[in-house]
Parts: structure tokens; sequence; C-alpha cells
């Protein structure tokens, strides 16, 4: 089972739509503890950076979401929930995040429209070309995305996916077990699908 | 690269899919789900759903085409028509919209584009604008076209961008139902003019239209009903042929 992480922070119904539509069994909560029981950790999110790592603070999801990840449980972070488990964030102001990925989250240049919204393509980071989370994914699929700060690792290994938009921005994450997606899976059509069908497949 | 989107726009009363031409003249024609999943399925890149029923007590049907069509299509999608809240945003976001597109209220009331950029994100608020040129100046209109706010176009855009809007919708009255094409120039101004996506919409009859709006209009998006609806343009046609024109396109 993975638990959906409810923090309150936007509209998770898609996330368990998608995941009920590849018969993965999921559950939607608000209680940490019930991460104790899951296989596979869910973290979505949409909203400001700041705002949402209060509220995992004040609900104890935080420390649950840390406890469980050193266990090696499988955490996937979806959109602002990737950019929750950096160490930073610039969004208004300075803001600490869940720190299980070296790295800050920072805005776009200036020059770009922003939100960088719409359907833009994946570059496969090579170390990870045969990663469970990659079947059936390719260069050049195309995946939808919403945002307008990006994620920028300490560490080049953890880089999964990279994107062009004015220049290449990680896309998504991978340390061991713990991933990131800064675009939308569960908005993704076939892609986006395919990913998160891949990981069901690492909760098994 | 960031692909160019095609977005099919569905009309919805009564449960049901419609397409007026120049509001009138309105004939159903399907099933909102059917035709929303059926487009994803053909490559459409993100849906608009747009409320015309009148009648504020008809609100449930269509919150419930919303959350079926979240269940159903995985591709974003915009719900509009009608918003006039923080309250209705909520609604549609909690249904399972992806953004919410506001006109008229946004014009009566700017500040409700703040309000709801603030609680939900600038991503999920779209301001759609319907526009007409009189006199060599292009103005804010409402009431489907009947009534000049007095607002200039790029005066609302630039201020609907600084409020928080995360993208436009510009609708040409002169050019929509009639398929002759988009209103190039006038996509490519504000194009210049502001730094949020532009959605065109108005006028696409052939494929060429749909080209020339993304390419000479510099429109990110290009939306369309009937031609989608009708069959006159097949989506997953107009995509190859787009590709196949050098731009960037989402194809499978």
């Amino acid at each position: 089972m993975i638990a959906i992480i409810d923090y309150g922070a936007g509209n998770l119904k898609n996330v368990q739509h998608a995941l009920s539509l590849l018969n993965i069994e999921c559950k939607v909560t608000g209680q940490p503890a019930d991460l104790q029981s899951a296989d596979g950790i869910i973290l979505p999110g949409v909203g400001a950076f700041g705002e949402a790592m209060n509220r995992l603070n004040e609900t104890g999801f935080t420390d649950e979401i840390k406890s469980q990840a050193s266990k090696g449980k499988p955490l996937l972070g979806i959109c602002l929930g990737m950019q929750l488990l950096f160490e930073k964030s610039y969004e208004h102001g300075e803001h600490e995040g869940i720190g299980l990925i070296e790295g800050e989250i920072v805005r776009f240049e200036l020059d770009l429209k922003v939100p960088h919204m719409g359907w833009n393509q994946l570059k496969v980071s090579k170390p990870y070309k045969d990663a469970i989370i990659n079947q059936n994914v390719q260069d050049g699929d195309y995946v939808y995305f919403v945002h307008s700060f990006f994620a920028q690792p300490k560490n080049e290994e953890d880089i999964l996916h990279a994107t062009d938009y004015g220049k290449p921005f990680t896309s998504a994450v991978k340390r061991n077990h713990i991933m990131g997606m800064q675009y939308h899976p569960e908005k993704s059509a076939r892609v986006g699908m395919q990913m998160l069908k891949n990981f069901g497949e690492m909760v098994r | 690269m960031l692909a160019k989107r095609i977005i099919p726009c569905l009309d919805v009363q009564d449960g049901r899919v419609v397409k007026g031409k120049k509001f009138a003249d309105i004939q159903d024609v399907a099933d909102p789900v059917e035709l929303g999943k059926k487009y994803s399925e053909l490559g459409a890149d993100e849906l608009v759903f747009y409320d015309i029923t009148a009648s504020h007590e008809k609100r449930g049907i269509f919150l419930d085409v919303v959350e079926r069509v979240a269940e159903e299509v995985h591709i974003p999608f915009t719900v509009g028509g009608g918003i006039q809240s923080v309250e209705d945003f909520r609604a549609v976001l909690q249904a399972g919209a992806d953004k919410v597109s506001v006109n008229s209220a946004a014009v009566s009331r700017p500040s409700l584009i703040d309000e709801a950029a603030v609680r939900f994100g600038n991503q999920c608020v779209v301001l759609s604008i319907d526009a007409k040129e009189v006199d060599g100046e292009w103005f804010v209109f409402v009431k489907g076209g009947r009534e000049n706010t007095g607002k200039t176009l790029f005066e609302w855009a630039k201020e609907g961008e600084r409020r928080g809007s995360g993208e436009i919708v510009l609708n040409v009255m002169d050019t929509d139902g009639v398929k002759q094409g988009y209103h190039n120039e006038v996509m490519a101004e504000l194009s210049e003019q502001v730094n949020i996506p532009i959605v065109a919409s108005g006028g696409a009859g052939q494929v060429e239209h749909f080209r020339d709006v993304l390419k000479q209009g510099r429109a990110d998006a290009a939306l369309a009903a009937s031609v989608f609806h009708f069959g006159e343009i097949d989506l997953q046609s107009l995509k190859q042929y787009l590709y196949e024109q050098q731009l960037p396109i989402r194809l499978g």
C-alpha cells in the first residue's frame, strides 16, 4: 500500500485516481503514523514552499518522513513535494526543507515566461537508464510541468531527469529509494502513468 | 523544448457538451467525459471545460462533470464559466480541475485575481479575455461581446499578470466562430507585452491557422472547439502536421 500524504496542500485526488486506475493500492492520510505501515510514500503538493513546510512540521510528518526514508522505504515527491525533499528554498524568503537531498530550490531567470507551464521533454541521466523508475521511459518523452522554481541538486549523481527551459534544469531526482519529480506524472498521460506504474513496481 | 499546446474547448450545459456559433444556434454534441477522454487519447495537450449553464442552481451538475473528468482523464484541464469568487475557485479545484479561468468577474472586481493567486497559486489562475478592435484600438468586452468595458486589452492583460494570473486566454470576438484564422497580429503583440503564457482563441478553421498563430502569432497554445467536435480537423493529424512544420509538438 502506498500512503499519499495529505497535509492540506492542494488536490490529492488526481494522484489517487491515477494509482487506482493502475490497480495500485493507495491511501490518502493525514496521520504520520500511517506511514509506518505503508510500503511506499508519495508526497504531493502545490502551493508555496514555506507554508507547506510549516504544515509538515506542525503535523509531525517531517520527522516521520525522515524516519521512514532512513529505513529505505520508497518515497516519491511530486512537484512541490519534490522541492520539499531538498535542504532549502528561496521561494518568498528563505525556508528550510526536509533535507533528504542536498541542494536548493531557486527561481527561473526573469527573461523566461514564468511559470514554466506545459509539456516539456525529459533527458534520462545515463547512470539511471536501466533503473526501474525509467522502464519504458525514453529521452525525448514529454511530461507536464507547472512551476516557477526549480531544484539545483548539489550532487550530479542525484539527477534522474533533466529538461531544457532556457537552459537545462533538473526535472527529477533520485537518491537510492528517494525520488522526486518536478513534473506531474499523474497529468502526463502515457509517460506519467508509466512512471507511476514503475514506482508501484519499486514498492512491491 | 517546451511544446506548443493544442487545447480543445468543451462548452458544457446541463451536463452536456454543446457548441454555438457566435453565441447563438446552440446544439447538443456529446458527453463531456467521453469526449474529453477521446481528445486526450488523440493527443490533446490540455482541455478546457466551460460552464455555459445560466442558472446557479444547476452548478452541482457541472461540478459532477468536473469530478468525473478528473477521474478518467490524465491530462491537465481548465474549468471556466460563472467563476465569481474564491469559493468558486475552491469548489472546482476541489473537484479536480488544474486551472480556473475568470473573465467578467475579474473585470468587475480585479482583486479576485490577487485573492485566488495568493490562495491557490498563480499557476491555476487563468485570465480569459474577450477582445474586439474598435477604431484601431483593442478593447475588453463582456456579456458575449455586447458590452465594451472601456478597458484596453494590453493594459488589462498587464494588470492581470501583475495581480497574479499565470496564463492569459485571448479570445478575439471578430474572428471567433468564422473559421478564417486566428488574429495573429494581436496575439504577437500581447506576447510582447506580457511574460506569461498566451493561449490563442477564436478563428481556427484549417490546420494552417494553428501553424500561423503558433509561429507568427507567437502563441504558446491554440484553443479551438467546433473544428474538433464536428471532426473537421483530426487532432492527431493536426499535431503531426504541426510537427512537420518544425514546431515543438508532443506526439504520441
